[in-house]
């Protein structure tokens, strides 16, 4: 893994040297969009080549007065090498009790809809469905769906912004623009430490380009030796008042799953 | 069938045990009990059209608890879900059934299940044409979306290429009537007991049924074939002309379901051929589902869906009234936190004009509860259409579930 991202980062600072060597005055724009994007890979490679996780999540929902509603899960992640192939995930639902069993199976794309299929226990029935709106809420939630499978480093383009101190640490900027068509986003800017890589917030900017919410992340453990998982994510939308608290636990990497675990086939053996 | 049932669960028993000491011993796992219980109000607010059946309320209680064990390694999985409902006025719908009682293992490659089990095929929302391993639960709605569990063992294979199941069955459950106080029945009521089969094994007769699933890009298909006593009976008068029996005959049905996913609009078809009952017949489902998300800037979606229904079959089989059908419906799913939804749908037959309206809406209430609301009208009933039957049925229904 280590080689793979130091051969591709190895490629991009050939590209861009060779960029401001032939093209001269855009090399400043350009350089920055580097930039951006480098850090930004550094950091998603810096999490991958674990090839396989499952860890439960327990989704805490609050609207604006305060009144709580809760959702746990199991998820299940086939990590795919090719960054132009986004992972594949099977998500299981085991509360709210009435969606007990229901799955929610996505071969993430990176600039097409993702190929999703929805298991609904009650009917023992399986749907292909469009996913082609991936700014919904998930659940109920405010998180998206494109918020909950959109962390893939070539879905977006990049351009850094600054340096500046992020808690104990110290952050680079980066605006990030979604590549996908239909985002429900005009920009991201995300804030990356310079420490271990890891995402420490992102601001997510509605079609209008106005701030719609902040996503914190938070208690960072080193899993492997090698990947850094945030424990707890905190969602506030500002325009609506509501939060989502995402609180991950027992995750487990190389459970041994396979292609085969993340067909429409397993579905029907969920519940 | 309750000798069977027995003999399940007595085999399921000792697959856990052996499950059990075959994974870590000591560390036993949780058995997981989730399902409902629930109680229903169904009011028809018209009186009734036949003799003896009841006037405007039916109230119901409902429990299909559900237990499941998955061992530690994931291969072994057993379920359990007993059912019963316990009805106010009709002694024939108040019944008990075995959804569920199967042991499974799951390999690299290979599956297999044995027990009683629910298996679903179809994509269409109008009508369910190429689901046929399970039998219909017709006295818990008309939708026929309640279903017996079926007696099976089913070996599935899951390769680059696609899934090949193969369904051997036996132990056939025959359809649910209403009794003569119930609504929503045929002229005569339909004694389940004088049911006649054309297999002289009876209920023994052999089913069989192999099924190819696949997806590839935006297409998901299925095919099958299925040989073995066909779910629909057709109902004949009893000599006194009191009743209908029920006849079973052998049929052999081959079916197809297709869905093409176009960025927000899927493309359905369903189509079946039938041997066995009469003439050998075709039949199918064909429409489009659209879907517009978040509508007025809010977050709720809404889908519109158009459904063409065409039955070629002719007086010798089972009678259906989606012949030369239209269907157009809709759908709200507000994405809210209560995962409120509504869908509405109208089914108008092309030749007579004879129409069903059909709305169902569902929301949950606090973590453990659900309250769902379904009502179907029956309107401009054709004398000659099946659903002259029903025409003086118009009902709703109001259930509030507690989960488990």
């Amino acid at each position: 893994m280590i080689s793979f991202s130091g051969r591709k980062l190895s490629q991009s600072i050939i590209l861009s040297l060779f960029l401001s060597f032939t093209v001269g005055a855009p090399a400043i724009a350009q350089s920055t969009e580097q930039k951006g994007f480098e850090i930004s890979a550094r950091s998603d490679r810096s999490d991958r080549g674990f090839s396989d996780s499952r860890v439960k999540l327990k989704m805490i929902l609050r609207n604006a007065a305060g009144a709580e509603s809760a959702r746990t899960l199991e998820i299940s992640t086939l990590e795919i090498p090719d960054e132009n192939i986004g992972d594949k995930g099977l998500l299981i639902f085991s509360s709210p009790a009435d969606i007990d069993g229901t799955a929610l199976l996505s071969h993430v794309k990176i600039l097409k809809p993702d190929d999703q299929w929805l298991y609904l226990p009650a009917l023992k029935r399986t749907k292909r469905i469009s996913s082609v709106n991936k700014s919904g809420p998930f659940v109920g939630s405010e998180f998206s769906f494109e918020d909950i499978t959109g962390q893939e480093l070539n879905k977006y383009t990049y351009e850094y912004l600054r340096e500046e101190p992020c808690g104990e640490l110290v952050c680079d900027v980066i605006k990030r623009l979604p590549r996908y068509e239909y985002s429900g986003y005009t920009q991201q800017i995300a804030w990356i430490d310079r420490k271990v890589y890891q995402t420490r917030k992102i601001e997510f900017y509605d079609r209008k380009g106005d701030l719609l919410k902040t996503l914190s992340f938070e208690d960072y453990r080193l899993y492997q030796k090698k990947f850094w998982r945030a424990q707890k994510m905190f969602m506030n939308n500002h325009q609506n008042g509501k939060s989502t608290d995402l609180i991950y636990s027992e995750y487990t990497f190389g459970v041994g799953l396979s292609e085969k675990d993340f067909v429409k086939g397993v579905l029907r053996r969920i519940r | 069938m309750r000798r069977a049932s027995l003999l399940i669960l007595c085999l399921i028993l000792v697959f856990v045990a052996t499950a059990q000491a075959e994974e870590r011993p000591g560390v036993l796992h949780q058995i997981d009990l989730s399902g409902f219980i629930a109680g229903e109000l169904q009011v028809f607010p018209e009186g009734p059209q036949f003799d003896d059946q009841l006037d405007h309320y039916q109230p119901s209680l409902i429990f299909e608890p559900e237990f499941s064990y998955d061992s530690q390694s994931r291969r072994h999985q057993f379920n359990f879900i007993p059912f019963a409902r316990l009805d106010g006025q009709d002694d024939e719908r108040t019944h008990f059934d075995i959804r569920e009682a199967y042991w499974r293992y799951v390999g690299t490659e290979w599956e297999l299940l044995v027990g009683l089990n629910r298996v679903f095929f179809g994509v269409a929302e109008s009508r369910h044409l190429v689901n046929i391993i399970n039998q219909i639960d017709q006295v818990e709605d008309i939708d026929e979306e309640d279903f017996l569990g079926q007696p099976m063992i089913n070996i599935a294979t899951q390769r680059d290429w696609g899934r090949v199941d193969l369904y051997l069955m036996s132990g056939f459950r025959k359809r649910t009537f209403p009794g003569p106080e119930g609504r929503l029945r045929t002229v005569l009521p339909v004694d389940e007991d004088s049911a006649e089969f054309e297999s002289d094994l009876d209920e023994g007769q052999p089913d069989v049924l192999t099924r190819y699933s696949h997806f590839i890009g935006d297409w998901d298909i299925g095919i099958y074939h299925f040989y073995g006593t066909g779910r629909e009976p057709v109902l004949l008068p009893v000599a006194d002309g009191t009743e209908f029996k029920p006849r079973y005959e052998v049929i052999n049905q081959a079916g197809v379901d297709l869905q093409l996913t176009r960025e927000a609009t899927l493309y359905k078809f369903e189509g079946i051929i039938r041997e066995g009952q009469g003439r050998t017949f075709g039949a199918l489902v064909a429409g489009v589902e659209h879907t517009f998300f978040q509508i007025y800037e809010s977050e709720a979606d809404l889908g519109i869906l158009a459904e063409y229904l065409f039955d070629d079959r002719d007086d010798d089989a089972p009678v259906t009234f989606l012949d030369n059908d239209l269907f157009l419906g809709t759908r709200l799913s507000l994405n809210d936190i209560q995962d409120t939804s509504a869908l509405l749908g109208i089914v108008t037959d092309l030749e007579n004009s004879s129409t069903t309206l059909r709305l169902e809406a569902a929301r949950r209430i606090g973590d453990r509860w659900k309250i769902e609301f379904e009502s179907q009208w029956f309107f401009n009933i054709d004398d000659t259409d099946p659903l002259t039957n029903f025409k003086e049925d118009s009902f709703f229904t109001l259930r509030l579930s507690r989960f488990l």
